[in-house]
């Protein structure tokens, strides 16, 4: 019982001790402003450095409806991220064969998830220039996307085709290398 | 007894809650603590509104602090080598530390000045002295890298340097000790008058930055030892401190503290330009090394200089007059309209203000009280302006504000005073923690002060920090000087000693900050532009490798045919052009250098593999999520062995598709 009386003043006071610092710390806060929230590495300014996948998608019209898609997913970061990574940018006429409003469902905030996991599914985080996408062909190896899929890599006769897609043409970005291709590569899940 | 026993525990129960509030409560009375903490505080993601490029004394580097948060942002390595950065290690930065002594690797940095245009700060470079190996080197501000050294000849403890005149026309240094010039054999004991102190000017290329030794000054074998350039109407004039007028040689401490006046040498320089032109100079042969880093070749080279021009002040009137200063003088600080020169002499009990316009008056008239080796001495009291009467004890350094206030560090009471210029009248006084030596505000030897912040350097430390057994850092305290009186803000740790500092608002150097090289730009002999022209040749026992890096991966990545006892090059070009993406590479038992190589540089170890076997290397910077896949292999055969050079990358030639 004694124990316990002592025990209960010993709360008591530290009580009293919270109470009394925690006003302390109460007016401390009004004084001390609080961190801001950071903006992520897309808003970094550098108009020195070679562009970035983000940049270069930026900066072509024929990738708007892909920058939309980026931008509603919220995965703008991570395409400006040190990676390395390779993006198979799919220009606006790859959009407009998915069936009627499925970019406009895409594209709504309850959907972001989803959007994302079909984002990643053209991204692997990887350095493939297309001459390491020749001997990666030849060599038999397969491309680990950030959806966590795998993308087949052929060789054809005309171009390299990645998950059966033409790669129409390649830009050197500064984190890695954007892919061309006019078709969304949908993942398998 | 229980009761009690309990009443005692809760009265020290009590008792620690009242410490710990009573604590809590005093440093935050009157709001006071909380707007301090606001005052030095700079959000996540903000940033400083100065710059503080802080010698590291003994350590040889330069530190950059950002204020008011005392964040360190980097040692920038000059006089010493830094394995963290390769300087000193790789062959590109090993000329830097080039002298006629040999490559020495550490140094003793003490004054940085920042480039001035107009008598303002222009951001552009800093210089920075270093006292054992007498050099004076040069930090790019667009690179924050060490880009010259030159070495002063005919110079011992290069002390009284490295300052700028008002359009950075020259930087100067100048002897502390005296000795025989040129170096000779001589008995100690014949220092009078055989001993001489050397003052150097150092042109400085307006465009490119780099130094030129122009001319020096045989002057008496004083010991100088600080110096500040005239500016507005004493702008030509440059004033140097002396001490131990005496000529001691032993026991300086007792010997050189004889004189009840040493002396301020007042030099006018562009007198000097009119002697040199009309070739009153004699050329000595000397032995001096300067050292250029250039940008585009990425690589630094050393020229050895044989001669240097010397003006006699007994042979060229009106260059050098004595302005008599009490008490064996330190601190030697122009105000920034140029009419006062301060002596803090370090045995005295006031602060002494000279005039220039009473000089220049005093000069015509020839109110002179003798002369020194021909050099002739001004009277005193008509060059004395006035002075800080009992303001403290052992003042040292002064710097001043834009409201003709200075500031004056007093080593021996640990403290900042602040008094009036003009009146002379004290006007605050703050202790420092503990043992003061320099002082800065940012702009504040220049003729546009900054204000709002002082900070001081601290030569002792003993309990302000965690202990760290014997060795504790140094440390600086800034002071919010926007008021009448100065507040104390904060106290951080400095590395090695923070000997002295240079502050400028950071909107003047932020934007010419370098993000990459630019590969295109880059001359490097040795470099490799993509990774299809890498490549390894063997010359007799010479290997070179040229290599380049690239998320996340080296070309080549295997190598053969390298063999025990051969002196293999790496020349490793980093292909980024993405700012902030560094590689490093680090060779099992390479014991010269691990590189880390900025995106578009190239860089150069030596490794000489002494064990037959196969060796890996690997990324030291941790540059991307393949980072630790970043890595390949030497196969070393022995020595003689027929395995012939091969490289490869994914098993195939570099150029493979």
């Amino acid at each position: 019982m004694k124990n316990i009386i002592r025990t209960c003043s010993l709360l008591a006071l530290l009580a009293l001790f919270a109470v009394s610092c925690n006003g302390g710390a109460g007016k401390q806060e009004s004084t001390v402003p609080t961190a801001p929230l950071g903006k992520g590495q897309s808003a970094v300014q550098d108009d020195e450095s070679a562009a970035n996948a983000l940049q270069v998608a930026k900066s072509l019209e024929d990738f708007s409806t892909l920058v939309v898609a980026i931008e509603a997913a919220g995965v703008e970061d991570a395409l400006v991220n040190a990676g390395p990574l390779t993006v198979f940018a799919p220009i606006n006429a790859a959009f407009e064969k998915l069936p009627a409003g499925t970019v406009e469902s895409l594209v709504k905030p309850e959907n972001k998830a989803k959007l994302a996991f079909i984002l990643k599914n053209h991204v692997a985080p990887a350095n493939f220039p297309i001459k390491q996408l020749k001997k990666d062909a030849r060599k038999g190896r397969k491309l680990y996307m950030a959806s966590g899929n795998y993308l087949e890599v052929e060789h054809r006769e005309d171009a390299i085709y990645v998950g059966g897609v033409k790669i129409l043409k390649t830009v050197q970005v500064s984190n890695g290398w954007i892919h061309v291709i006019d078709t969304i590569l949908l993942p398998t899940e | 007894m229980r009761t009690m026993f309990k009443s005692l525990w809760a009265l020290t129960l009590m008792s620690v809650f009242l410490t710990s509030c009573g604590n809590g409560g005093s440093s935050n009375k009157g709001a006071l603590s909380g707007s301090v903490a606001e005052k030095v505080y700079v959000a996540p993601g903000e940033h400083d509104e100065f710059y503080a490029f802080v010698s590291g004394g003994f350590s040889g580097q330069l530190a950059v602090y950002g204020l008011p948060s005392g964040r360190l942002f980097k040692v920038i390595p000059v006089f010493s080598v830094d394995a963290e950065k390769g300087y000193g290690f790789n062959e590109e930065t090993k000329p830097l530390l080039n002298t006629s002594f040999g490559q020495i690797p550490w140094g003793d940095s003490h004054h940085p000045d920042i480039s001035q245009t107009n008598g303002e700060l222009d951001g552009r470079w800093v210089f920075i002295n270093e006292n054992n190996t007498p050099r004076i080197a040069r930090i790019d501000l667009s690179t924050f890298e060490t880009v010259e050294t030159i070495e002063i000849p005919n110079t011992a403890g290069n002390h009284s340097s490295s300052y700028v005149t008002e359009n950075t026309e020259y930087v100067v240094a100048g002897t502390r000790f005296g000795i025989p010039v040129p170096q000779r054999d001589l008995p100690i004991d014949e220092y009078k008058g055989n001993f001489k102190g050397v003052l150097s000017f150092l042109s400085v290329d307006p465009e490119e930055g780099h130094m030129d030794m122009s001319f020096q000054i045989m002057m008496p074998g004083f010991d100088y030892d600080k110096a500040h350039p005239g500016r507005g109407d004493s702008h030509g004039w440059f004033f140097f401190t002396t001490y131990n007028s005496e000529e001691a040689n032993s026991l300086l401490e007792v010997n050189a503290s004889q004189n009840d006046k040493d002396f301020i040498a007042a030099v006018n320089w562009k007198k000097a330009e009119e002697y040199i032109k009309a070739g009153k100079f004699k050329t000595l042969p000397t032995n001096y090394a300067h050292n250029i880093y250039d940008e585009s070749t990425h690589m630094a080279t050393t020229t050895w200089k044989k001669e240097v021009r010397m003006l006699d002040p007994a042979e060229c009137p009106g260059l050098v007059y004595f302005l008599p200063t009490p008490k064996s003088p330190h601190g030697c600080d122009v105000d920034p309209t140029g009419e006062y020169i301060v002596g803090s002499g370090k045995l005295s009990a006031d602060v002494t203000v000279h005039s220039f316009s009473k000089m220049i008056k005093a000069i015509e008239n020839e109110q002179f009280s003798g002369d020194a080796y021909g050099i002739p001495i001004v009277d005193f009291e008509a060059v004395h302006a006035g002075s800080v009467k009992q303001s403290g004890l052992g003042p040292l350094h002064t710097e001043f504000d834009a409201e003709g206030y200075a500031y004056t560090t007093f080593f021996i009471s640990s403290e900042v005073v602040k008094w009036k210029l003009g009146t002379w009248e004290v006007i605050d006084r703050k202790p420092t923690y503990y043992s003061v030596g320099h002082l800065m505000i940012p702009g504040g030897n220049s003729a546009k002060p900054f204000g709002k912040y002082l900070m001081a350097m601290n030569k002792i430390t003993k309990d302000r920090y965690l202990p760290t057994g014997p060795e504790v850092t140094h440390s600086a305290q800034l002071y919010d000087i926007s008021g009448e009186k100065m507040e104390l803000l904060l106290d951080f740790p400095t590395i090695g000693e923070p000997h002295y500092a240079a502050g400028i608002p950071a909107d003047l150097v932020k934007p010419r900050s370098k993000k990459i090289y630019k590969l295109e730009e880059n001359n490097h002999p040795y470099v490799t532009k993509n990774e299809q022209e890498a490549k390894v040749v063997r010359k007799g026992k010479e290997v070179h490798i040229y290599m380049t890096m690239i998320r996340s991966h080296f070309a080549p990545d295997n190598i053969e045919g390298v063999q025990v006892g051969d002196k293999v090059y790496f020349h490793v070009t980093n292909l980024e052009q993405d700012y902030d993406v560094p590689h490093g590479i680090s060779m099992i038992g390479a014991n010269t250098s691990e590189l880390l190589i900025m995106p578009g540089q190239t860089e150069t170890f030596i490794w000489e593999p002494k064990h037959v076997g196969v060796w890996p290397f690997y990324c030291t910077d941790f540059c991307s999520a393949l980072h630790q896949e970043m890595q390949g292999y030497v196969r070393v055969s022995p020595k003689g062995s027929k395995v012939p050079i091969s490289f490869t990358l994914d098993g195939d030639a570099v150029d493979a598709e």
